[in-house]
């Protein structure tokens, strides 16, 4: 028994079994997330006020769920903080000066051992209260060992139209059906790539719409040679491909085409999408002349894959390592990021789904509350956690971005949705030799200055400003991080009264 | 002169004028930086081109003439380009200082009639004016000014637009490009060795802003410019709400200390994009660039006791950036007397911005021995606040040699 | 047609709805219990509600609070996201606009009394 103070950020399905993994170990854990309820966007639940009798309707693993549930929730040194916003983590100890830095071993950042030494893990800055409300409580937690498991959400690549209202990401369609029964629009196409195309179609037919074509980007080709790579790792991932299966069996049922090297390339219409033109695609995504098609929707469901949710890894200083699904957080193989005390659980480590997720959750929280690292149960959750690994590797493979996706952009077209930049705006600002650093770009183009503090466009934009300006990404000086996409030091918005009174403790009512 | 090689060392705000003065001179310029042009603290600031801080004296004298050039060189800028010239956002919006204490009136009063002596227009604003102003600031004041010279510029944006001229002039960009130490001959610097090889010229112009200190040193002729961080916080976008650049009369005093500690003042303007920058805070942490909420917090509360009424908005970003300053917080302009060749522009800590170009223009007249703008020896090297903490026996960590300090 | 909510009757999940009103702009909108405001909004056959910087009309795009395209005004709270609040009877909604001047933001910060 351990007796540590664990917080976990997050009570998807990694924060939920890192919980139960921190509480196991004997550890007192504070369990935080923005909602209302716990279960994250795969667990997504009804509103209480539903009165469900069937909620198990909608879910995948409702009873392993709820169990899992109960036991973390019920659990006497559980603290369960609902609609708890952390806009902050506070590093205790300074960024390392330039001097050291020089001189220092190389390997430092790779070797979490080094960094261990250093006692503590970041101060948790959280507010408490309805979402975005006002006057709701700050408080301050000092973990001996902090989990992120905060997930991730769409990545959309920009298109012409893709701002008109009626265009959805894919997981909104999902939340909204799944979420609140509300389903997005009667006539729907579903586009992007990877797996999470199906269950978005499959929560749209269920929910009574009808689903016109799902629309896989890469070619089959492309999708079979991912996922033909070492096919042994597959069938570790039974419970994921049986899911799977059972939504390619649903779309046969309603008979929605299922198309492959084919995408949404623009929506039109007055003030909400009327048609979308689709085109077929090459294996690098640039689109075949001739190959359009018009079609009357009134909903569009889209995603290009995961975009991690990195802001609060980046405010606790954690190394970030790059893959061929973009940026995730680095593990080692106790799910320790670089940093002493934090852990990272789920898909800010890579997208490989909720079992994976589930087995790194449970490993985090363990190992965090100083759990016994070599246990038959944690060389399983080890090994369960490398499947799932392998398994991002190959879904990343098997549905990448082409490289050539720019192609469906106009000079008009919209890339920072908040602030409205389009494309032009962004060529003109690569072109200058004196304005074209990513930073300067940024404020004079204001692509990703805008409220969602490029949530959305981050990753485009710093992929197409590189891509245009030819020019290599921002050096670091000391003191001033290079300007990544997925640094945002305030993780949340706070209100300025908020802001400005001071913390109140943590465990008072 | 024409046709002098010349190194400017640093692509922000202030290597950006120096280059773009000494392009249009005809010199030969080179302008390295060991990042991007433009990214560290020229991006990091508010955008300041103020006369309202400054009592009488050198810096304010700086600033008018720098007042001065601004809108006659984003008038040449908008010839060669009317994208950099609009990104550049000039606007003159003029400043207004409010009071909330008597004694805070008082000081305020007495600071804008010295002001005024300088050629300063400073006036006073009763409350039904403040209030037609600025309709949202508090009624809870003492005293209010009204600055009408007082502008302000999208920074990042506005040293794109000097880089761009320089550039247009002939000079040449070289990013990515580090300086490790110099190349020395007779007491005179020719060229530097850098991460990318060695760059000769004839004339090298420190303006590494708050890393200026540490060039100098590996220049082997250092000079005490050290940083100093600022925090700003960044509302969501609103609809128009503030309309100058209001600031508490605390701004004056904490811009010239010198203490240790942090000190924060509400400095509070909209940008063209609707959003609402608020500072500033102080602080002297060498380079940390780690969030304090606590800072973020004592600025949002000084930032209410002027705006009450933005309690309910939401702040969506905060930033930091690291200011250089001299500890008698006056820049440093002109010929290093050690170095033959090595010139220095900086330490203008939060007044950079707006300071460039007077720094540059003076700098080309001190260059080129032309007729100075102003006075230039209260910014001069040979100065104790400037050399003083970095003679030899105090400086552990020059890496000067026998040789090279004889030679 | 448009977004709506599964009907009661015959959703498999077997909940029940409790009626709620709200107003947007001072006009009724009803919605259920448990809906988050957006979903009220979407369900209520209001698929935009905010208006960008060009004037251009925005609703929800993805759905769980990233992309800060659905805010509104509840109560004196501006720029809440609509996706993440549930909404609650009598809740009183005020949209936005970013566009400048024409379409008129009624959410500007109040002044403070004139007199001192």
């Amino acid at each position: 028994m351990t007796h540590r103070d664990i917080v976990v950020v997050g009570a998807g399905p990694a924060g939920l079994a890192a919980a139960e993994g921190a509480l196991a170990a004997g550890a007192r854990v504070t369990l935080i997330d923005s909602a209302d309820q716990p279960g994250g966007q795969y667990h997504r639940m009804l509103p209480e006020a539903y009165e469900a009798t069937r909620p198990e309707a909608l879910q995948h693993g409702w009873t392993a769920f709820q169990r899992r549930l109960r036991r973390v929730r019920g659990h006497p040194d559980c603290a369960w903080w609902s609609e708890s916003s952390v806009w902050a983590l506070e590093r205790p100890d300074p960024a390392p000066d330039r001097d050291s830095d020089l001189d220092r071993d190389p390997d430092r950042d790779s070797d979490p051992d080094r960094d261990r030494e250093q006692p503590r893990p970041p101060r948790v800055h959280v507010l408490r209260g309805p979402a975005d409300g006002s006057g709701r409580r700050r408080t301050t937690l000092e973990p001996d060992a902090l989990v992120l498991a905060v997930g991730a959400h769409d990545r959309v690549l920009p298109f012409p139209g893709w701002e008109l209202p009626g265009v959805f990401t894919a997981g909104a369609a999902q939340a909204l059906a799944k979420g609140e029964r509300v389903v997005v629009g009667d006539r729907a196409v579903i586009a992007g790539t990877g797996p999470f195309l199906l269950p978005v179609a499959a929560s749209l037919l269920e929910a009574g719409a009808q689903v016109l074509e799902v629309l896989e980007a890469n070619t089959p080709r492309t999708v079979a040679r991912g996922w033909s790579q070492r096919p042994w790792q597959l069938a570790a991932q039974a419970g994921k491909s049986g899911e799977l299966a059972e939504y390619t069996a649903l779309l046969l049922r309603h008979r929605v085409p299922y198309r492959t090297g084919r995408t949404v390339v623009e929506a039109r219409g007055d003030g909400r999408v009327e048609e979308v033109v689709t085109a077929r695609l090459r294996p690098d995504w640039s689109v075949v002349p001739g190959s359009e098609r018009t079609l009357a929707v009134d909903a569009v469901c889209v995603t290009h894959g995961f975009s991690p949710q990195l802001e609060l890894p980046v405010a606790a200083g954690c190394a970030l390592r790059g893959t061929l699904g973009g940026e995730f957080v680095a593990v080692d193989d106790d799910q320790a990021t670089s940093r002493p005390g934090v852990y990272a659980a789920g898909e800010i480590t890579g997208v490989a789904g909720a079992p994976a997720a589930r087995a790194e959750g449970a490993l985090a929280g363990w190992r965090a509350a100083g759990g016994d690292p070599d246990t038959a149960a944690v060389r399983r959750l080890r090994r369960s956690r490398d499947q799932g690994r392998a398994f991002a590797e190959r879904l990343a493979r098997a549905h990448p971005i082409g490289a050539a996706w720019p192609g469906w952009l106009r000079p008009e077209t919209v890339v920072c949705r908040c602030e409205e930049a389009d494309y032009a705006s962004l060529c003109r600002a690569a072109a200058d030799p004196a304005g074209s650093a990513a930073r300067v770009a940024k404020l004079a183009t204001r692509a990703g200055l805008g409220p969602c503090q490029a949530r959305v466009c981050g990753p485009t934009v710093a992929e197409l400003n590189a891509r245009l300006s030819g020019a290599p990404a921002d050096r670091e000086a000391e003191g001033l991080p290079v300007p990544a996409p997925h640094r945002r030091p305030l993780a949340q918005p706070i209100r300025l009264g908020e802001l400005a009174a001071a913390p109140q403790p943590p465990h008072q009512p | 002169m024409y046709g002098t090689r010349v190194v400017v060392l640093g692509a922000g705000i202030v290597g950006s004028a120096c280059a773009r003065e000494l392009a249009l001179a005809g010199l030969d310029v080179t302008v390295v930086d060991r990042g991007a042009p433009a990214s560290a603290t020229t991006a990091h600031g508010e955008g300041n081109v103020l006369v309202s801080d400054k009592g009488p004296g050198p810096e304010l004298e700086l600033a008018r003439i720098s007042r001065e050039l601004w809108p006659e060189v984003l008038a040449a800028t908008a010839e060669r380009s009317a994208h950099a010239a609009r990104a550049v956002e000039w606007d003159p919006k003029g400043g207004i200082v409010v009071a909330t204490t008597e004694a805070g009136a008082k000081g305020l009063a007495d600071f804008a009639a010295a002001q005024r002596t300088a050629g300063v227009r400073a006036e006073v604003l009763d409350a039904g004016e403040l209030a037609k102003a600025e309709p949202y600031v508090t009624r809870d004041h003492t005293a209010a000014l009204h600055y009408p010279e007082d502008a302000q510029v999208q920074p990042a944006g506005a040293a794109a637009a000097l880089l761009g001229d320089a550039l247009a002039a002939g000079a040449r960009l070289r990013t990515g490009c580090e300086v490790l130490g110099a190349a020395t001959r007779g007491g005179r610097i020719t060229g530097v060795r850098t991460t990318t090889g060695l760059i000769e010229a004839d004339l090298f112009v420190n303006a590494a802003g708050p890393w200026a200190g540490e060039l100098s040193a590996r220049l082997d002729a250092p000079v005490d410019v050290r940083p100093r961080r600022g925090d700003v916080l960044v509302t969501t976008p609103l609809p128009p709400t503030v309309f100058h650049k209001v600031y508490d009369a605390d701004y004056v005093g904490a811009v010239g200390s010198s203490a240790e500690d942090l000190q924060t003042s509400a400095v509070v303007e909209s940008t063209h994009g609707g959003s609402v920058l608020i500072g500033s805070s102080r602080r002297r942490v060498g380079f940390d660039d780690r969030l304090r909420p606590e800072v973020l917090s004592a600025v949002a509360a000084k930032a209410l006791r002027l705006f009450p009424s933005l309690a309910g908005v939401p702040v969506m970003r905060a930033y930091g950036g690291f200011r250089p300053y001299v500890p008698d917080h006056l820049p440093v302009i002109g010929a290093d007397p050690r170095l033959d060749g090595l010139w220095h522009a900086g330490g203008h800590e939060g007044a950079g911005i707006g300071l460039s170009v007077g720094t540059a223009r003076l700098l080309r007249n001190l260059v080129l021995g032309e007729e100075p703008v102003m006075d230039a020896s209260p910014f001069r090297v040979d100065r104790p606040a400037v050399l003083g903490p970095n003679s030899p026996e105090n400086t552990g960590s020059s890496h000067r040699t026998e040789s090279e300090e004889t030679a | 047609m448009s977004p709506r909510r599964v009907r009661a009757e015959s959703d498999a999940v077997g909940r029940q709805d409790r009626p709620l009103r709200i107003t947007v702009d001072g006009e009724p909108v009803d919605g259920v219990e448990g809906q988050t405001l957006a979903g009220v909004l979407l369900a209520a056959d209001r698929l935009a509600w905010r208006r960008g910087r060009s004037g251009a009309p925005r609703g929800v795009f993805c759905g769980i609070g990233v992309c800060f395209d659905c805010l509104v005004t509840v109560g004196e709270d501006r720029d809440v996201r609509a996706c993440r609040r549930r909404a609650r009877d009598g809740d009183e909604v005020t949209t936005q606009s970013r566009a400048p001047g024409g379409l008129v933001d009624r959410n500007e910060p109040t002044p403070p009394p004139t007199e001192k």
